[in-house]
């Protein structure tokens, strides 16, 4: 019976994390929360399963969104008991992203975060960054601040293609 | 450390930690609602988005502080009830976050200003403290270190760049200079957090954003304005007549239908 027990459990463990590999970024529909390090862990509990969620930025809008998108599958994957905790600390941070997203993101058209989280002091120069299009590291950081809270617009001097940078943090 | 972390913790007040959530998300708030009246206005688009960001940025942080805030209360109010159901003197933003956009010179100086300080202060909260509003803060901080950047690259552009854009710069920092000297005001309640190890020492934030703020102007060829009138009041529930009618604008859809549903 316990072992029974225990396999129910990991059945629904598994489950959970097949569910939120599921479930999309909705601005960004190519990058699962799992892979953005949105989902930091799924636990059993002696009262159930319990899924940790931390938002990305604190403006994000999407953050509501994503958060009812999250329920919605682990309901739909017959798991309407698991609780949602969301978590602050430690900050979210870019690095938690997986070397897959990365690939996602780049495929899409979208230069991924860096690895380091970049705290760039005052004045210093932005770290070069490779064309999501061609591969070439000559571009230019054409504005902080992009189409979502979460990226920067640059574009490639090589192929002239404007392209979205995701923001390290 | 996390034990003396923990006592600390304990000596601080309830009602001490909801004045410094309301003053902290409050400050973030009116500030992003501002930055938000740049929307459509911008003097490019790049910058327009740029601003919008800024603003998102700052509601998502007053949106934490305020449902902290609201949770320690404990009466009941939850984020948007204390955004759109307090009168302005119930407010306690400092007084920089109020002062009107001017010209985009002013408004880049205005946020150059309170997100140097906003990045010391919750650095500092973060090393030293612990509980939600540590956490906050933490979060917080690497958003500030982005307006830091975005707000400084501006305003050595403008302050070094032609004779018109300098003399606006230099013209809104003398708008904005009396207003500083708020944020580095420790009162009572100020004093006892600080002493909790909730706050950091405010003469240390002090001397951190004179030190960044000062390399910024010096690079923009702007000259620090003297030391002279210093209003304070802000964060105790004295405003400008401003207040008020940031507070109309922002308040007026929630309070015409304060059942309605989203």
């Amino acid at each position: 019976m316990v072992a029974m027990a225990q396999c129910m459990q990991n059945r629904d463990l598994h489950a959970a994390w097949q569910a939120l590999y599921g479930v999309m970024d909705p601005e960004i529909p190519v990058i699962s929360v799992v892979d953005l390090g949105i989902v930091r862990e799924i636990m059993l509990n002696d009262d159930g399963l319990e899924v940790v969620i931390t938002p990305t930025y604190s403006g994000c809008p999407a953050g509501q969104q994503i958060e009812q998108d999250i329920r919605a599958a682990l309901d739909n994957a017959g798991l309407k008991d698991a609780r949602l905790k969301v978590s602050l600390s430690p900050p979210w941070t870019t690095d938690w992203m997986t070397d897959a997203g990365k690939e996602n993101l780049r495929r899409y058209g979208i230069a991924p975060p860096a690895k380091a989280a970049g705290k760039r002091a005052l004045f210093e120069e932005a770290d070069a960054v490779a064309c999501p299009h061609c591969g070439a590291s000559d571009t230019e950081l054409v504005s902080e601040f992009g189409s979502t809270a979460c990226k920067a617009l640059w574009r490639c001097l090589a192929c002239r293609e404007p392209f979205d940078h995701f923001k390290c943090i | 450390m996390a034990a003396a972390a923990e006592q600390a913790r304990s000596k601080a007040d309830d009602a001490d930690l909801f004045e410094v959530a309301l003053r902290l998300g409050d400050s973030a708030l009116i500030l992003g609602q501002q930055l938000s009246g740049w929307t459509s206005h911008g003097p490019t688009v790049e910058l327009d988005i740029a601003l919008q960001n800024h603003a998102l940025d700052l509601i998502g942080q007053a949106r934490l502080f305020l449902d902290y805030a609201g949770r320690l209360e404990g009466k009941g109010r939850d984020e948007d009830k204390l955004a759109y159901f307090r009168q302005a003197g119930e407010f306690r933003n400092c007084l920089l976050a109020e002062q009107p956009n001017g010209d985009f010179a002013q408004t880049m100086l205005r946020q150059l200003f309170y997100a140097t300080y906003a990045r010391a202060l919750y650095a500092g909260m973060e090393a030293e403290g612990e509980g939600e509003l540590a956490e906050i803060a933490a979060k917080a901080e690497r958003e500030m270190a982005y307006h830091v950047r975005h707000a400084g690259e501006w305003v050595v552009r403008l302050g070094d760049g032609t004779k018109e854009s300098h003399k606006r710069c230099q013209t809104g920092l003398a708008a904005l200079w009396p207003y500083v000297h708020e944020l580095f005001m420790a009162d009572e309640i100020d004093q006892r957090l600080i002493a909790a190890g909730i706050l950091p020492a405010f003469e240390d934030v002090k001397v951190e954003w004179m030190t960044s703020v000062s390399s910024v102007l010096e690079r923009a060829t702007l000259a620090i304005p003297e030391d002279d009138w210093m209003p304070s009041g802000g964060r105790q529930g004295q405003h400008t007549e401003r207040l008020s009618y940031i507070l109309g604008e922002m308040q007026s859809i929630a309070r015409s239908d304060p059942e309605a549903k989203w």
